[in-house]
C-alpha cells in the first residue's frame, strides 16, 4: 500500500515540480499547482507505472468515474484499479 | 485591390464524395460519425470517427497514381477536379497558367503513408520501403499534384497551422488574389489522419469523446476526428465576370492572430482579436453577419472560450452559430475547408447547417446554437472560425454573391 501511494505521490510531485514530502493526501491538484496538461501527463505516468487504464477525460475531469478531487482520492482510485486488474 | 469570389467548389468528406451530397447532409442534419473500421482498432480506446466511407481509389486513379498518392492527396485531387470543372476555367492559356497557383492547408500531410511505413520497418522488421514513400508523405504533395494536374505554374505552397491550416491557406489565397499577385488560386485543405498512429496520438491527449461530438452542449465530452478535403477556386471578381462565371460567394475579409499563450489552451483574447480583424478587413459591421460557422470542437475549453469571445465581439447578441464538426468530425488541417461549404450553403440557399447531438444549453455557452436540425434564415454575410492548438487563429468573412 505504502509503495503504491509513494509512487503516485512521486508522479504527482514530479509533474507539479515539488518534492514528494511536500505532497499530502488531503491536498487538491489546485493546491499542488497542477494544470490540466500536467494532470494528463500524470495520469499517463500512473497508467505506465501500474499497467492500468485510468478512466479520465480532460473535458470532464470532475465528472468522470475517476475521482481526482484530492491526492488521497487519486491514490484510492489507483488502488481500486490495481485490485481490479489482479482480480 | 481586386474583389475576390469563389467560382468552384469540390469535396470528398465523410458526408459525401461531392458538394451536392454534402449539402444534402447539411440540410438533413445527417451524422457521419460512427465506429471506425481501421487496422488495430481493438488497441484504441477512441473507436469512433467520421471516415470517408466507400472510398475506392481505383474508381478514380490508375495503379501508378495510387502508388504515388497518399489518401490525403487522393481526396484533394478528386475535390480539386470537381472545383475546377464547376468553375469552367481552363489553364491552357499561358497568361493565366503562369500566374495561377495553389495553396492548401494540411496538418498531417501523408500521415497514413508515414504510419504504414513505420509499421513496416519497426513492427514487421522490413528493411526496405516503397521508393515513393517520401513524395507520398511530404506535406506539400497535394499542392504539387494539383499544380501538375491542372498546369498551374504560379505561386504554390502548403500551410500547416494544425486545426487552422485550411483557413490560413484560404486566407492567403484570398490575399494573393486581392492584391493582384494571382488572378486565380486553387485553395482549401486536406487531411487523412484516421489511421492507428494518428488516432493513438490524439487519444493520449484525453480530449476525445467516446460517444458523439456535441459542440456547445451540456455534457459535451470532447472532439471526434474526421478526414477528407475541400478545394475551392478563388478568382478575381472582374476575371470571373468577364468570362460569365457563376459566382458562388464573395470572400470579403480575412483575419489572423496568435494567442502567444499556451500550446493547447485557447485564449479568449486571441479569438476576439481574430474575429475583429476579419470583420474590419471586410469592412463588415457585426450586425450584417447572419451566421457564424464556429470552430466548436466539442471540448469543454474551446466551446466555453469561443462563446465568451463571440459574446464580446457581437455585443452580447451574436448571430446564429453552428458547428458542423458534429456531423463530419474534426478534419484537423482540412476542417476549415469543409466548413466553408456550410457557409456557402447558408449564403446561397439561406439554410444554416445544424449542430447535432445538442442535449441542452450550457450556461457557459449562451449562444443561439442552431441545434439538431437545419434552420432557414437569410444570410447575407458570415464568418468561419478556426483556432488551432498553439494559438494560431484564422477567420474568413464572406458575403452573398
Amino acid at each position: 500500500m505504502n509503495s503504491l501511494a509513494d509512487t503516485v505521490i512521486a508522479i504527482l510531485a514530479e509533474q507539479a515540480l515539488l518534492t514528494p514530502s511536500d505532497v499530502s493526501r488531503d491536498q487538491s491538484l489546485a493546491d499542488l499547482g497542477l494544470d490540466s496538461l500536467g494532470l494528463v501527463e500524470a495520469v499517463f505516468a500512473i497508467e505506465e507505472a501500474f499497467d492500468i487504464q485510468v478512466p479520465f477525460n480532460a473535458n470532464e475531469p470532475g465528472r468522470g468515474e475517476f475521482d481526482i478531487s484530492t491526492v488521497g482520492a487519486i491514490i484510492d482510485g489507483v488502488q481500486g484499479l490495481v485490485a481490479q486488474k489482479a482480480a | 485591390m481586386q474583389r475576390v469570389v469563389i467560382t468552384g467548389a469540390g469535396t470528398v468528406n465523410p458526408l459525401g464524395h461531392d458538394v451536392a451530397q454534402t449539402f444534402d447532409a447539411f440540410r438533413e442534419g445527417r451524422c457521419a460519425i460512427g465506429p471506425m473500421d481501421i487496422r488495430d482498432v481493438d488497441r484504441l480506446t477512441v473507436r469512433i470517427g467520421a471516415q470517408v466511407r466507400d472510398w475506392r481509389a481505383e474508381d478514380h486513379f490508375d495503379a501508378r497514381q495510387i502508388a504515388l498518392y497518399d489518401r490525403s492527396t487522393q481526396f484533394a485531387v478528386v475535390a480539386a477536379a470537381q472545383a475546377v470543372a464547376q468553375s469552367g476555367l481552363r489553364f491552357d492559356d499561358d497568361d493565366l497558367a503562369l500566374r495561377a497557383g495553389v495553396v492548401l492547408g494540411t496538418a498531417g500531410g501523408g500521415l497514413t503513408t508515414t504510419d504504414d511505413n513505420y509499421r513496416a520497418v519497426y513492427e514487421e522488421r522490413k528493411d526496405r520501403v516503397h521508393p515513393l514513400v517520401v513524395p507520398r508523405l511530404m506535406n506539400s504533395a497535394s499542392t504539387s499534384h494539383l499544380s501538375m494536374i491542372h498546369g498551374l505554374k504560379g505561386p504554390a505552397f502548403s500551410i500547416s497551422t494544425a486545426c487552422a491550416s485550411s483557413n490560413h491557406a484560404m486566407g492567403l489565397a484570398f490575399q494573393m488574389v486581392r492584391s493582384g499577385a494571382a488572378p486565380v488560386m486553387l485553395t482549401g485543405g486536406t487531411e487523412a489522419m484516421l489511421c492507428f498512429g494518428g488516432i493513438k496520438a490524439w487519444e493520449g491527449l484525453r480530449v476525445m469523446a467516446r460517444d458523439a461530438c456535441r459542440p456547445f452542449s451540456i455534457n459535451r465530452s470532447g472532439m471526434v476526428q474526421g478526414e477528407g478535403a475541400a478545394i475551392f477556386v478563388f478568382e478575381a471578381r472582374d476575371h470571373a465576370l468577364a468570362r460569365g462565371a457563376d459566382i458562388l460567394a464573395e470572400v470579403a475579409g480575412f483575419g489572423m492572430s496568435s494567442d502567444a499563450g499556451d500550446i493547447v489552451m485557447p485564449s479568449q483574447d486571441g479569438a476576439m482579436r481574430v474575429m475583429r480583424q476579419a470583420l474590419a478587413d471586410a469592412a463588415m459591421d457585426p450586425r450584417e453577419v447572419g451566421y457564424i460557422n464556429a470552430h466548436g470542437t466539442g471540448t469543454a475549453a474551446n466551446d466555453r472560450i469561443e462563446s465568451a469571445a463571440l459574446m464580446e465581439v457581437f455585443g452580447g447578441d451574436p448571430p446564429p452559430v453552428s458547428s458542423t464538426k458534429s456531423m463530419h468530425g474534426h478534419l484537423i488541417g482540412g476542417t476549415g475547408a469543409v466548413e466553408l461549404l456550410a457557409v456557402l450553403l447558408a449564403l446561397r440557399e439561406g439554410i444554416i447547417a445544424p449542430t447535432l447531438g445538442f442535449l441542452g444549453r450550457d450556461p457557459d455557452c449562451p449562444l443561439d446554437v442552431v441545434a439538431n436540425a437545419a434552420r432557414r434564415s437569410r444570410v447575407d454575410a458570415a464568418l468561419t472560425n478556426a483556432f488551432s492548438f498553439g494559438g494560431l487563429n484564422a477567420v474568413l468573412a464572406l458575403r452573398r454573391a
